[in-house]
């Protein structure tokens, strides 16, 4: 009590925090059992039925539940493969640059994409890509017909992962540009002295910097595969590539909100939720045991 | 100093600086395609593609996209929220990351493992959803600006900062007889300003650019932000008829749907552009400090 009557201010300080956080992060934690109801709004959370688990082998017995799940699955990682390297090579690229002024200006250019809005991304890439869009008009010059970007599911994929990493490389390079820069150069002239060339240099010096930074980042990556952005994968969706644009969380938003099923839609948001944690505590083991014991944990 | 470079490295860097340049243009031609294309004549547009032809240009998509009420109403719902998320999400941040930063706050542990446990778990977006509603703050500004309001980044960030204030500031003026709040206002908060400012400006650009929340909690048109508005006309292809009055037919909605477009992807973007390379060094400094845990 003395203790609390010296520093109740602190205590005061994080409250809002704290209230905030039980409120809105913990509220619906606590709301995601309807998962296991059979829940009505008007009998409320505590008044409805327990069902157990039947809302989720609704869910896995579903038609739809292997696409859907392989869908959020092959975008996610596909997704993390393709993007995970670019940040690193752009950061490699422009630690070669020398002179200060220059390096600069192309990393301005580089985070410019950064800033525009994903409703933006999406807008353009639909004027882009439309049958009578620039894109195409290029096509057209060169095979006489256009290609239907946007409607064609084999080619959502594709889209969803190079214009994210349009967006966001750049900005994702920032980490490991700035960790090269505390390499020593004199680590440089001495391994130039004996001998070694610029990728021999690249590869010795200055990826062993920055990978413990690469661990990190891949995890925290990995740990978010499953919670792959529904903005822009809903934004993206048209009437005909849903065959592998409909992914978990687009799934969940059509059946909870635009359908009413909320306990269905919660089961399969719980679902995804869990399944994310399991694949962050394996992908964090996996990359602490690879990298001499620097994992998140 | 720099390092002598042999002939193999002399080519290398060379096609270092092609491969930069080529990631460069990549980055900003459509953005330039954009900006070209909103000047150009509709017509002319629609018709043949990019023209550089000085006669070719008009400023008709932004006549129509600054005189568009919805377009208006978006930007000054935009500016609201953004401004109101940014004000309450940085005194929330940075209260807590500065009673986090504390040694002498007991269960300082076990308050950090209930944020960061949020991180990587959460209730999912329909129950959520029932939580708002329930209390009452569907269709109101409210819903946009409280939830997401508590941000764990946002509280190890100002804590990381807090950490590096000297405490023997605090501890000499706390001989001097300053109480806790004295402390923190008077000598901790004025040295803040940068961590506050890094927050701030996170906080109202991430808001700006947010479409998610506005969309499944405000049915009022009028509450809308501009990233809703832009989802109408970019991607739902609903040019408000608003824009072009009655008498003019489908074929001149057609003629100008195109121009509008890409008029109001540059007058959503362009505050932004404009001002972040002002603000780079301090979007940079969010990475870095964010990235120290």
């Amino acid at each position: 009590m003395e203790y609390f009557k010296k520093h109740y201010f602190l205590y005061l300080m994080l409250s809002p925090a704290l209230i905030l956080t039980l409120i809105f992060k913990y509220g619906p934690m606590y709301g995601a059992i309807i998962a296991f109801k059979d829940f009505s709004p008007i009998k409320g959370i505590l008044g409805s039925e327990w069902v157990g688990l039947y809302n989720f082998e609704k869910f896995l017995s579903s038609p739809n539940f292997e696409v859907i799940f392989m869908n959020t699955l092959k975008l996610s990682f596909f997704g993390l493969i393709l993007s995970f390297p670019v940040p690193i090579l752009l950061a490699l690229m422009l630690n070669q640059v020398r002179r200060a002024g220059v390096k600069k200006n192309i990393q301005l250019f580089l985070y410019a994409p950064n800033f525009i809005s994903v409703v933006v991304v999406v807008g353009m890439l639909f004027i882009f890509l439309s049958p009578t869009g620039p894109i195409n008009q290029l096509f057209s010059w060169i095979t006489g017909e256009p290609v239907m970007f946007m409607s064609r599911p084999e080619y959502f994929r594709w889209i969803y992962i190079l214009s994210d990493i349009w967006t966001g490389a750049g900005w994702a390079s920032i980490i490991y540009v700035a960790a090269l820069a505390n390499v020593d150069p004199e680590l440089h002239n001495a391994a130039n002295l004996d001998g070694a060339n610029l990728l021999q240099r690249i590869r010795h010096i200055d990826l062993p910097t920055i990978r413990p930074i690469m661990a990190i980042v891949f995890i925290l990556a990995a740990g978010g595969i499953m919670s792959i952005g529904f903005e822009k994968a809903y934004l993206m969706q048209t009437a005909t590539n849903l065959p592998t644009s409909e992914i978990i969380p687009t799934y969940v938003y059509k059946i909870g909100l635009q359908s009413g099923d909320y306990a269905y839609s919660a089961a399969v948001g719980l679902f995804n939720s869990i399944i994310n944690v399991i694949l962050l505590l394996t992908v964090n083991f996996t990359v602490k045991k690879l990298n001499e014991g620097e994992g998140l944990y | 100093m720099f390092v002598k470079h042999s002939r193999l490295d002399r080519f290398m860097l060379a096609l270092n600086a092609a491969f930069l340049t080529l990631a460069v243009l990549i980055v900003i031609l459509p953005l330039i395609y954009v900006v070209i294309a909103s000047f150009m004549d509709p017509s002319v547009l629609l018709s043949q593609g990019l023209s550089f032809k000085i006669s070719d240009w008009s400023t008709e998509g932004y006549k129509m996209i600054l005189t568009n009420p919805a377009m208006l109403r978006g930007f000054a719902n935009a500016v609201f929220y953004a401004s109101a998320f940014a004000v309450l999400t940085v005194m929330v941040s940075v209260c807590a990351g500065y009673a986090l930063s504390d040694d002498r706050m007991k269960g300082k542990g076990f308050f950090m493992t209930l944020f960061l446990f949020t991180m990587f778990f959460g209730g999912g977006l329909v129950p959520t959803y029932l939580l708002v509603k329930n209390l009452g703050l569907l269709d109101t500004v409210w819903a946009v600006i409280i939830p997401g309001a508590v941000n764990v980044w946002n509280i190890i960030l100002s804590r990381t900062f807090f950490k590096g204030v000297p405490n023997e500031l605090k501890e000499a003026s706390n001989v001097d007889g300053a109480s806790e709040m004295r402390i923190f206002f008077s000598i901790v908060l004025p040295l803040s300003k940068p961590i506050i400012f890094v927050l701030a400006l996170y906080a109202f650009v991430g808001q700006w650019n947010s479409y998610f929340d506005a969309m499944i909690y405000l049915d009022n048109p009028n509450l809308h932000p501009l990233q809703l508005v832009l989802r109408s006309i970019l991607i739902q292809n609903q040019v408000d008829p608003g824009m072009i009055s009655d008498q003019l037919a489908a074929a001149e909605m057609k003629r100008l749907s195109e121009i509008i477009k890409y008029a109001a992807i540059v007058v959503s973007s362009l505050p932004l552009i404009i001002m972040y390379p002002f603000f780079q060094k301090y979007f940079e400094k969010g990475v870095m400090v964010g990235s120290i845990k």
